[in-house]
């Protein structure tokens, strides 16, 4: 499979949101708007590509039984490693995502893409499943979280679509997360068929 | 007093899953019965209630003691792991009845988010330790309720004509959707 | 290269190898990064001082003042320029609908009120969070320029002179109680060294009521005998 196809798998055939379903809870808890969508979706390709390249590159070292417990301290690491540098740089991001970056540790995309796919694969090919995975999951949660603020505020990274009193601030509200992501999930299945 | 607040609070109020977001997984996974859901909450309460106990005395003895602070995570992910391979080893032994009815659900409890997030919830929140049990206990109580009204409501659901394009996963968040909606009523009644 | 066989010694010899290298690059990268993030959250501070007591010329933040009330610890950032205190910046915080609500309140040398600045909070999205801007300078709930020494401030809905935030009446009270409770520490910053009577008086800030509205009635009342005995 070639490096581009690897790339594409992850954004489209295999999409973590919509057709995975993998890391709900962050997928939920932070999309009450479009710009907090995006900031979680990079902050989890971090992760996922550095975690991906350093289990592909180390995997012949590590005895199988050991694996899963050696893959969580390699991902537990680089999101510490997040943490400290969001906290340092970015802390108004890091303050608004709160608890969900130290959860990165226990989002499924991770342990599940080291097993799949680095402990299988060469760290170029890792690379690319890490980014694609990545930028799949960005999409989306930046979709998730666009279409939640516009429902809900009448706004799209801020930028006014329609008034704000015309939102359904259900939306932002914990129901209406469930609720829209019920029905991308929904229009994604349909546009796959189609 | 403020230990029934916060019971009132974990369970209905800012129910873990319907309104914190933690534990969806195993809420969308293991929710297609009320016999499996029902064992997940108890394995759930179980471990959660041991694993804020201990990560909690980690936090204060070691972590703060020697300055270590920014290992939180990578510990508190390692201890848990650890403990849920305990608690699996332990009941195995001592109690195989135990065993027989929450063994399948532990192993997937170790990624179950809302282990770990209760473990940080309690040390950011400043609990002592009487407090942060209760919390971590109403919080998987509140865990199960949710988890189990859930599994009511689908099984009732697989009973259903639905839509092709909604049927599985799309409706089933849409049900979740409702189910917070009516938690959303219990907001306001208890401020802690 | 071969995979390495799954026996004790390797297990043991892997794991421990691995979380020895991730520690010592974590305290390293801690150690790189302590100094950014201490600049971040002062520079997080500072910036918030300098939003609601503008013009001063002093460190406001390095002349912190604790003052105690009740039991209750605010942090009084002092404010002067050229050596006259042009009044005050004070952090309090309250019970908001979701969680703490931790505001920043600038007060002038008369105990008016400049602007202030939301902390941190924990309120709806949409609804109570709309208080980081809703009782600013030319939105409905304005609120600069009142002094709670006057009348401590509630809802208009408490009969009080402040609009509240649309369908967020419970955020609101705890912005106005979070307000009223700094100006008391702000006054019982001024008085400390004066008479007991006085600050005893002011301490009496809405901090315990369980009613907002209650509370701040009797305040109010005690404040004015406060003042009538000095």
């Amino acid at each position: 499979m070639s490096n581009f196809k690897i790339l594409m798998n992850g954004i489209i055939k295999e999409n973590p949101t919509f057709v995975l379903l993998l890391g709900m809870c962050p997928t939920l808890g932070t999309t009450s708007s479009a710009i907090n969508g995006m900031g979680m979706g990079l902050a989890t390709a971090f992760v996922l590509i550095c975690s991906n390249v350093v289990i592909s590159a180390i995997k012949n070292l590590i005895p199988d039984k050991v694996r899963i417990p050696a893959f969580i301290v390699v991902i537990a690491s680089f999101v510490t490693l997040l943490q400290m540098l969001m906290q340092a740089y970015v802390p108004a991001l890091y303050a608004t995502l709160g608890l969900f970056i130290p959860l990165i540790v226990v989002n499924c995309i991770l342990l599940g893409r080291a097993e799949a796919f680095a402990a299988k694969n060469a760290p170029i090919a890792s690379f690319f499943d890490g980014l694609g995975m990545g930028i799949g999951f960005t999409i989306g949660l930046t979709l998730l979280g666009a279409v939640r603020e516009l429902l809900g505020t009448g706004k799209i990274f801020s930028l006014g679509i329609f008034p704000e009193d015309y939102g359904m601030l259900l939306f932002v509200l914990a129901p209406g997360a469930f609720i829209a992501l019920g029905f991308l999930i929904a229009l994604v299945n349909k546009l796959k068929k189609a | 007093m403020q230990y029934i607040l916060i019971f009132i609070s974990a369970i209905f109020v800012n129910n873990i899953v319907l309104s914190q977001f933690l534990g969806i997984c195993p809420f969308l996974g293991v929710s297609k019965k009320v016999d499996t859901a029902l064992g997940m909450s108890a394995a759930v309460t179980f471990v959660l209630t041991i694993a804020t106990i201990v990560t909690f005395l980690i936090q204060k003895f070691v972590l703060d003691t020697f300055g270590l602070g920014y290992l939180q995570t990578i510990t508190f992910i390692l201890v848990i792991a650890s403990l849920v391979q305990m608690v699996e080893i332990i009941l195995k032994k001592v109690s195989p009845a135990l065993y027989q009815a929450l063994g399948v659900f532990l192993p997937l409890i170790t990624t179950n988010c809302c282990i770990l997030g209760v473990a940080i919830l309690v040390i950011q929140k400043n609990y002592d330790l009487l407090t942060g049990v209760v919390y971590a206990f109403s919080t998987a109580l509140g865990f199960g309720l949710a988890l189990t009204l859930f599994a009511g409501l689908r099984e009732q659901m697989s009973l259903v004509k639905i839509p092709k394009g909604m049927q599985g996963t799309p409706i089933a968040l849409v049900t979740a959707g409702l189910l917070a909606m009516a938690f959303m009523g219990f907001s306001g009644v208890v401020k802690i | 290269m071969k995979k390495l066989e799954s026996s004790l010694k390797n297990m043991l010899l892997v794991l421990t190898g691995v979380t020895v290298i991730s520690v010592a690059i974590l305290a390293v990268v801690n150690e790189l990064t302590k100094g950014p993030i201490e600049i971040a959250n002062a520079k997080a501070l500072s910036d918030a001082v300098s939003l609601v007591v503008p013009g001063f010329d002093n460190d406001p933040i390095a002349e912190k003042k604790v003052e105690n009330l009740d039991g209750v610890e605010y942090a009084v950032y002092p404010a002067s320029k050229g050596g006259k205190s042009i009044g005050a910046a004070v952090e309090a915080t309250s019970m908001g609908f979701g969680g703490e609500l931790k505001v920043l309140v600038g007060f002038d040398a008369e105990g008016n009120i400049l602007d202030y600045s939301v902390l941190s909070h924990s309120e709806t999205p949409g609804l109570g969070s709309k208080s980081t801007e809703w009782f600013k300078q030319g939105n409905k709930g304005d609120i600069t320029g009142l002094n709670p020494g006057q009348a401590p401030l509630t809802v208009s809905k408490d009969g009080g002179q402040v609009d509240a935030i649309t369908a967020s009446t419970i955020t609101s009270r705890a912005f106005l109680k979070a307000v009223n409770a700094a100006y008391a520490a702000f006054s019982g910053e001024r008085t400390d060294g004066l008479t007991g009577a006085t600050q005893k008086a002011v301490q009496a800030a809405p901090e315990e009521g369980e009613e907002p509205q209650a509370a701040a009635i009797t305040d109010n009342n005690e404040e004015e005998k406060g003042a009538d005995n000095e």
